[in-house]
């Protein structure tokens, strides 16, 4: 099959690439482009390493044809730290201790950005809703929730009591 | 156990929830995982597998895919220097005998389980090693299989291997259990199933291989065990010293990186054509082939006197192995060392049995045998309570272990035992009862506790060995060959060697997981990590500091015990200091090393003869104790986990922003196991492929966990610590098991405890 002509924005930056038609804007974006921050933990949108914003809306790049991006904007993990700054989320990411392997990491803050984005003052509900689709193996999500709670101004101090 | 920096002063370091040094690059995707690298002129590489669980390979022809244009090479066993994997099993004691346990690269003339490995290709692009995959020919004769343990032990059953279908069996006797059954106040019977799991890490197998500009054969890859590189260079058939393995901060393994994956075909294919080559495993073959834990069931009788105290405990364990041994036999000796719990209990019978089938292999996952028993000893000891109207924690009370108790097994428990208090603070945890929601709706709370082995069996002489050194500005290096889980193992090594040697953290950079490069350190498995790992930073950086101090001394005069290492200089009792660089420079004028090797021995031991009684397995044990209060609603089964409390004594926490999230993430995985996660397999084939059918819990499934970190300042860990990595995922099952029945009266005894079981066991369905 020939390749086809990809034209696009990815974290802002106009880029063109040439990939096959049948491919997706994961492997576009790992193999063509060099952005391996998006993660393939299944490759059948079951567990959101791979999600994106396109025009600013959540997906799977997994279930995305990579074709299906052109003319559009995307933004993967590499593109939410601007000029090295970390975002409220990644930053707050950071001081709770979340990543442990952090394979899911990206897609879970690509999600939290977009929860953030459309709603400024979640509920742990909320949260817990909008990173459904994050599967993590590693964390049992309560840091996780924290973090992003607190990145959004509505902190919750639960889930961890020490003693002697 | 006396610590002189911790005598000294108070901890600066460690016991500190410090940021660890690679949180921010996994935010920012600056971690290189094992599937994010690429080398020039790389080939890519797929794995032909079995279709069938149990099949004689008639046919196999390749000449159709190796004539395919960008096919490098396909390869089939008879290409495979050494096909076969051979390890020893020491400690046998039984009828089975010796156990020597194999494992073939590429299947030979038979096929044991569906996914088995068969043929591998390398190719221009992924997509054309897949075709080259679907072009090789294979014709074969399937042939009678057998898919559970008790058809596999059955007379005349078909024989996965040369052998019988038992591949390992473990026996325990102390005390006259039919004569303290037959005095017990209560007896308990219960016969407890669990199922097949997978450990499901979120990153799939995966590394790439090249031959090195020294020729070296060096395979990167996500592995919780450096050391295979002797496995490929036996695979190979080339030196030892000729593999190199380096192994990335992995995306979670569990245990199931701790067999070989793909460092074997990895090597096979880049030797084959000389260039690098990339194996990255789909979810769908990590779910199909790799090995998961193994099902159990359980039968358990508990006799308890008045006072609640347990008497006796019969119980008899039957596992699948699957149809290959892997680390079988030693998960069934800690099943066989745990299965009365971390309770007193002065007659104990186990009669422990592990069979070949052709489902999918088991062998090491998180827990390693000593989980499945706490489904039944929890569930247990809750029955035996309920019977004598005791109360949770106090019948954990009465019966929990105490310093110098012995095990069934014959050992000595050594370290503090936490359970009663690891209870009380577990349960406090959950607060307030929850009212029920509707008149349907019930609602009840649950406990258990476990206790799980950290550190190698004593009999495997485990040591592990860590290089620290200063480079001559101040900053230091550390060397080991550690695996980075994602449980902040190389972390933790820079708090213990910041603590011993005062230098500011950020100052401080860790290299781990390199066979050529950083001296070795075993596995992480094992919850052993950061008591063998940390006590070798440890001991090193206090071997370090002396050789530096001595210097000091001379230069500031005095006595070297007067002297500390703190905020990068070199501290003196009376306010004086000494700037690390000077020293350095002085070491280096004078002759001292900056830089030291150490190594650690963990305490060692013979085999122990189990039927006997006769001493110590394990070094020791972390113990814990989990709450949970779950609604049941009563018209459909379903149930909802409200609240939920992790008790562990970890010894000492060195960073407790990393031990929390161990407890509450091993916590939810024990969630998963209890009330979801299943493997489906139907006549040995697995129907459950995907993450839309193998369901493990997502933030919308579970509740906060509230971890809760005891420090009992007792443990064999570097500052007393106690191995976290394994033990919470142990007790959650139970606890939402006991929970259940407080709620409803219901009494589930199979796992995963789904809606739909739940509601049989209310009566629902009939």
């Amino acid at each position: 099959m020939a390749k086809q002509v990809l034209s696009f924005t990815v974290n802002g930056e106009p880029v063109e690439a040439l990939v096959q038609p049948y491919v997706t804007l994961l492997d576009a974006l790992r193999e063509d482009l060099g952005l391996t921050g998006p993660k393939e933990g299944c490759g059948t949108g079951d567990c959101g390493a791979c999600s994106v914003h396109l025009d600013g809306k959540l997906v799977a790049s997994c279930l995305v044809l990579a074709m299906q991006a052109r003319g559009r904007s995307v933004t993967t993990i590499e593109g939410l730290a601007r000029g090295g700054a970390l975002t409220p989320v990644q930053d707050a990411f950071v001081r709770h201790g979340v990543p442990q392997c952090g394979f899911c990491i990206p897609g879970v803050l690509m999600a939290a950005a977009a929860l953030l984005a459309e709603n400024a003052e979640p509920s742990e509900d909320d949260i817990r809703y909008a990173i459904a689709g994050n599967l993590c193996r590693c964390t049992g999500y309560t840091k996780m929730v924290e973090a992003i709670s607190e990145a959004a101004g509505t902190a919750r101090n639960r889930g961890s009591a020490r003693g002697a | 156990m006396t610590d002189a920096v911790a005598t000294r002063d108070a901890l600066r370091i460690v016991g500190q929830p410090v940021v660890r040094h690679d949180a921010r690059d996994k935010v920012v995707a600056a971690t290189a995982y094992a599937a994010d690298w690429a080398l020039p002129g790389m080939l890519h590489a797929a794995v032909l597998r079995s279709p069938y669980p149990s099949a004689r390979i008639v046919r196999l022809e390749t000449k159709r895919a190796t004539a395919m244009a960008g096919v490098a090479v396909v390869l089939t066993a008879k290409d495979v220097p050494r096909n076969t994997l051979a390890t020893d099993v020491p400690g046998q004691t039984t009828a089975v005998g010796p156990l020597r346990a194999t494992l073939h690269v590429l299947a030979e003339d038979r096929v044991r389980h569906q996914g088995e490995p068969v043929a591998l290709v390398a190719a221009e692009t992924l997509e054309l090693a897949r075709d080259a995959v679907e072009a090789i020919e294979v014709e074969y004769e399937v042939t009678p299989g057998v898919f559970t343990p008790e058809a596999a032990l059955a007379p005349g059953a078909p024989p996965v291997h040369g052998t019988g279908n038992l591949l390992a069996q473990w026996r325990i006797a102390r005390g006259d259990v039919a004569k303290a059954l037959a005095g017990a106040n209560v007896v308990v019977e219960g016969e407890y199933t669990t199922q097949l799991v997978d450990a499901a890490y979120l990153e799939p197998e995966s590394g790439v291989a090249w031959i090195d500009s020294d020729g070296v054969i060096t395979i990167r890859l996500s592995t919780q065990v450096i050391e295979h590189f002797r496995d490929v260079a036996e695979v190979l058939q080339v030196p030892q010293n000729r593999v190199r393995v380096i192994g990335t901060y992995l995306g979670g393994g569990f245990g199931g990186k701790e067999d070989v994956t793909v460092e074997a075909y990895l090597g096979l294919l880049t030797l084959k054509t000389g260039r690098p080559v990339k194996m990255v495993w789909t979810r769908q073959e990590s779910l199909l082939s790799r090995a998961k834990r193994h099902p159990y069931r359980l039968r358990y009788r508990t006799g308890a006197n008045a006072h609640g105290e347990i008497v006796a405990q019969q119980i008899e364990l039957l596992a699948d192995a699957g149809a290959y041994a892997y680390l079988s036999a030693l998960v069934l000796l800690y099943s066989t060392v745990t299965a009365a719990g971390p309770y007193r209990v002065p007659a104990v019978e186990v009669d422990a049995r592990v069979a070949y089938t052709n489902n999918p292999p088991t062998s090491a996952m998180r827990g390693f045998g000593a989980m499945q028993t706490v489904f039944a000893y929890e569930s247990q000891l809750d029955r035996v309570a309920r019977a004598l109207g005791m109360d949770p924690v106090a019948v954990r009370r009465v019966n929990a272990l105490r310093r110098g108790d012995t095990l069934p097994v014959g050992q000595v428990i050594e370290t503090h035992v936490a359970i009663p208090e690891l209870c009380e603070r577990a349960w406090a945890a959950l607060g307030p009862p929850t009212a029920a929601r509707a008149p349907h709706i019930k609602v009840g709370r649950g406990l258990a506790c476990n206790f799980q082995p950290y550190g190698r069996i004593v009999w495997l002489h485990d040591w592990a060995s860590a290089w620290v050194g200063f480079e001559m500005d101040g900053s230091l290096v550390i060397r080991c060959g550690c695996p980075d889980v994602g449980g902040g193992q190389a972390s933790s090594l820079c708090q213990i060697a910041a603590e011993v040697l005062g230098v500011t953290l950020t100052r401080i950079s860790v290299h781990v997981s390199d066979s050529a490069l950083t001296p070795l350190a075993g596995t992480t498995t094992a919850s052993r990590q950061l008591y063998m790992s940390g006590n070798a930073v440890l001991k090193t950086a206090r071997e370090l500091r002396a050789g530096l101090l001595g210097v000091a001394a001379a230069m500031l005069g005095g006595d070297a015990d007067d002297l500390d290492m703190d905020e990068d200089r070199v501290v003196t009792r009376d306010g004086r200091t000494l700037a690390i660089a000077g020293l350095l420079a002085e070491c280096a004028r004078v002759g001292v090393p900056r830089s030291h090797l150490g190594v650690y021995h963990a305490p060692a031991g013979e085999p122990v003869d189990l039927a006997t009684g006769s001493g110590k397995v394990f070094p020791d044990y972390t113990f814990g104790a989990h709450a949970a209060e779950v609604e049941v609603d009563t018209e459909t089964g379903l149930v909802r986990v409200l609240g939920y409390a992790a008790a562990h004594d970890v010894g000492r926490a060195i960073n407790p922003q990393s031990v929390e999230g161990q407890i509450q993430g091993g916590a939810v995985q024990g969630l998963g196991y209890g009330l979801m996660e299943e493997v489906v397999v139907e006549n040995g084939i697995n129907l459950t492929t995907s993450f839309a059918t193998y369901l493990i819990p997502t933030a919308a499934d579970v509740p906060d966990v509230r971890a809760v970190v005891v420090e009992s300042g007792e443990g064999l860990g570097p500052f007393n610590a106690r191995g976290i990595g394994e033990p919470p995922i142990g007790p959650p099952a139970a606890a939402i098991a006991n929970a259940i029945e407080a709620a409803t009266g219901a009494r589930i005894t199979r796992l995963p405890i789904t809606a739909e079981r739940v509601a049989r066991a209310l009566g629902l369905l009939d």
